[in-house]
């Protein structure tokens, strides 16, 4: 077994309800239990298909079972699929030492949308979140699964990138035959081309 | 794709508690399991379904909670295991039968039963936090509480086995934090059950007459309780003598780990932690009390441990004098959910603790440029939701029939209504049926002056599951009152559940539609039917149907689902923008302030609507209502 940073490792997945992160939360979750990881996911989906804030903790031991629920403060990893929703868990669960690495692609909540409210400028907030981690990555998870041709790529691109990041104790081949047993063969071709592009694009901003 | 039953005995596999309580109902031979859909329940059936002819079991989604438990208390008595699942809520309409189900017992057939209640403490998905371990103390049945996936899992089967040989049905308690959470699950044997049901209609069960059989059912119990002093489910961790010892159960388990541990409290701090519930294990809690001087009781929602681990320690005789903590001392809440910090702050401040989750200078820093930045995401309905429409034309025919008409609610994605960003037309919403019982009785007050109109909304599935019995009250008592059904041909809300309207069965077998309209029909109802997309003749109807008072009337307002029209056709019906020239965006707002769908926008460039690409589903609606015909749809071939 790998040796892990902080035990238990505390992950967070977030994002906006339909955006996959249950999926992607499994797969990461599935890896490392294979690997003989004690790991304990919540999920939130009341909201789900609705468009509301939805967020998966993942928590890894060595040790022994814990359960779902991250106490305050206390995340060493996010993955933010949207960056309101990165920094909305920084307020909750940030801390000095919190990893981010977030897709730059924003989704207007309906309160945006209907003028009610405004989205905080892109730029001012990809700086209020790295001034709030030790580690800040932006990937544009979005923008490279649409080259690749498929938008629903981009949480793989994700899962690239949260791989490279390294902060899990899962290696790239983990990862791969986890998709291979998760996915329908036809997709993997897509799969592999996105799960290398996240990868390489953290490698990038070494 | 692996399923539940494919899964080999003996490996661990990552498993949500609800699938771990499907997993736990095949080990434990369960033959029938029913449900009604209601989160966090709904997986459960959701993963029985499919490997239901394969496992040769029969799975269904009953019409109500009170029939599911019916349904499977039949299979009992004809000598099988069965399973019935349901949310907080769904055990309320289920109690009737329950309340009497545990005096007949199950029989002599060597049935079992389990019935799996999933509470919703900070009420996610619920209207309510109803703490539902109490009903299991009414009811006088074992109650049991899984606190991981695992248990879950093994509970279930122990739960069967339990109630075969107590012919008495058993509680198994779920939660949000159970449900909706996964774990390890390592898994055992699956066995094939052989049961052939039969009845022996030489005997007769029900509680006739009650004050014997009550009898037999306490004195069952009371020798249940010895068994459950010593249950494995019930496990300690922590020093011999603890300074503190916390008792709890459920998600209290693993918060207070997590508290123990953040404090650094191993040494120190005794986790025991309840599983079975009901009867509860007093000898077993006094023991352990007498070990220590003060005891926190970690529970979510109301104090059910606390009132008996007050009671055990005083009688039979007073076990020492501790300290005990919890919701009486105000150290922990009585309402939400637990969280690892309740557990913190409660040690805490019993323990005189400092702690901090982060240093100030951090916390000040978050704070600051969350209040700059943290907007709420507030829920709505899809794009290209027929709800959205169905409200929309609602809204225009009170305002054009003018006498305040009053709107009751129901329980489904249309109750969104009264949420931020519904329409708010919705007066009065409570459970699954009360949209239309609520309209019957506002129908009734004619005699004391009541003139305004009332319209009662239901969904297709909540018309069937409690809607038609309050229906027929309006028609016998003579209620002045429309019901609106919005028939989107699926239980939208908890998961694209099938219902008697669509057709098909939990495992996808086409059976008899059972008709709503001719069912209205022959209750008597006057019925029309619109497509809300046809806001004029939706509106039109909903204006004329409120002025007519001949009689209880109905509209049906029947349209697709949009997420499952999309999943089933794949295809958008419509390419939809907007035509700049024309639209007086902040002047007008129509479609993106008044209508809100997330599919159209303000945009902050032009200061006129746009579609939004990514989200728009091309459904049409807001160019059938701008008043400037700026927003254009065109037919995709």
């Amino acid at each position: 077994m790998m040796a892990i940073s902080a035990d238990p490792l505390n992950l967070i997945i977030c994002g906006v309800g339909g955006q996959g992160n249950i999926l992607m939360s499994s797969l990461v979750a599935s890896a490392l239990t294979r690997k003989g990881y004690y790991v304990a996911i919540g999920e939130t989906f009341g909201a789900a298909q609705r468009g509301g804030a939805v967020f998966s903790s993942v928590r890894i031991s060595a040790r022994h079972p814990y359960g779902p629920l991250i106490p305050e403060g206390r995340a060493h990893l996010i993955l933010g699929l949207e960056p309101l929703e990165t920094m909305r868990m920084l307020q909750k669960y940030g801390n000095p030492e919190v990893v981010c690495i977030t897709n730059t692609q924003p989704v207007p909540p309906v309160g945006v949308l209907s003028k009610k409210d405004e989205y905080p400028d892109h730029d001012e907030l990809k700086e209020t979140i790295k001034k709030l981690t030790r580690v800040a990555w932006f990937v544009d998870a979005t923008d490279i699964a649409l080259k690749l041709g498929a938008t629903i790529a981009t949480n793989i691109v994700m899962v690239g990138a949260l791989l490279a990041a390294s902060q899990l104790p899962l290696e790239r081949k983990d990862m791969e035959s986890e998709m291979w047993n998760t996915f329908p063969r036809e997709r993997m071709e897509l799969n592999l081309k996105a799960l290398d592009r996240g990868f390489n694009t953290i490698h990038s901003q070494n | 794709m692996p399923n539940i039953a494919t899964h080999s005995p003996g490996s661990v596999v990552l498993l949500q508690g609800n699938e771990a309580i499907a997993r736990g109902a095949l080990e434990g031979g369960a033959q029938v399991c029913t449900a009604y859909p209601g989160t966090p329940s709904s997986e459960i059936i959701a993963t029985l379904a499919p490997v239901a002819k394969d496992r040769g079991i029969h799975v269904e989604w009953s019409i109500n909670e009170k029939v599911a438990t019916e349904v499977a208390g039949a299979a009992a008595f004809a000598g099988l295991r069965s399973l019935s699942a349901m949310k907080n809520a769904g055990l309320n309409v289920a109690m009737d039968f329950l309340m009497h189900l545990n005096l007949s017992t199950l029989g002599d057939r060597g049935g079992g039963m389990v019935v799996v209640v999933c509470d919703d403490p900070q009420a996610h998905a619920s209207g309510d936090e109803e703490d539902t371990r109490w009903t299991a103390q009414m009811a006088n049945v074992p109650l049991l509480e899984p606190g991981n996936p695992q248990e879950a899992k093994d509970m279930t089967k122990w739960a069967l086995d339990l109630s075969e040989e107590l012919s008495c049905y058993c509680f198994l308690r779920g939660y949000t934090r159970l449900s909706h959470s996964r774990g390890p699950v390592k898994l055992g044997e699956l066995p094939s059950p052989t049961r052939k049901a039969n009845f022996d209609t030489s005997k007769g069960y029900s509680p006739y007459i009650a004050p014997p059989k009550h009898a037999a059912l306490i004195e069952k119990m009371a020798r249940l309780r010895e068994r459950f002093e010593s249950s494995p489910f019930n496990p300690y961790s922590g020093p011999e003598h603890p300074e503190l010892l916390i008792i709890c159960s459920g998600s209290g388990g693993f918060c207070s780990l997590d508290a123990v541990e953040a404090l650094g409290l191993t040494k120190s701090v005794g986790i025991l932690r309840l599983g079975t519930l009901w009867p509860f294990p007093q000898d077993l809690v006094r023991s352990y009390v007498a070990r220590t001087g003060k005891v926190l009781v970690v529970e979510e929602v109301d104090p059910f441990l606390e009132v008996h681990v007050k009671e055990a320690i005083v009688s039979p005789s007073p076990v020492g004098s501790p300290e005990i903590y919890g919701k009486g001392s105000g150290h922990i809440g009585y309402y939400g959910e637990m969280t690892p910090d309740v557990v913190i702050k409660a040690l805490s401040k019993i323990l005189n603790l400092e702690y901090r989750a982060r240093d100030r200078r951090y916390e000040d820093e978050v704070q600051k440029a969350a209040r700059q930045t943290v907007i709420d995401r507030g829920m709505a309905w899809c794009p290209g939701c027929p709800h959205r429409a169905s409200f929309f034309a609602l809204r225009n025919a009170i305002r054009k029939d003018g006498r305040k008409a009053l709107v009751t609610g129901d329980i489904g994605c249309y109750a969104l209504d009264i949420f931020p960003y519904g329409t708010h037309q919705t007066n009065v919403l409570h459970c699954m049926g009360s949209g239309a019982g609520t309209a019957c009785g506002f129908g009734e007050l004619g005699q004391f002056d009541f003139k305004q109109p009332v319209v009662a909304i239901c969904g297709d599935s909540t018309f069937f599951h409690a809607s038609v019995p309050a229906l027929i009250n309006a028609v016998y008592n003579k209620s002045n009152m429309t019901l609106v059904i919005l028939d989107n041909d699926v239980t939208a809300m908890t998961g694209f559940q099938p219902h008697p309207g669509t057709g098909r069965t939990a495992t996808q077998e086409a059976t008899t539609i059972v008709d709503a309209e001719a069912l209205c029909r022959s209750l008597g109802c006057r019925v029309e039917i619109r497509d809300p997309f046809d806001t004029k003749a939706t509106t039109a109807a909903l204006v004329e149907l409120m002025k007519d008072e001949e009689g209880v009337r109905v509209l049906i307002l029947r349209r697709k689902c949009e997420l499952l029209r999309m999943r089933q056709e794949r295809k958008q019906l419509f390419k939809v923008w907007v035509t700049p020239e024309k639209c007086t965006g902040e002047k007008c707002g129509y479609c993106y302030q008044v209508l809100q769908c997330p599919g159209i926008s303000w945009d902050k460039e032009t200061g006129k609507a746009r579609v939004q690409e990514t989200l728009c589903v091309g459904c049409g609606f807001c160019a059938d209502i701008c008043p400037l015909k700026a927003i254009v749809k065109e037919e995709i071939a």
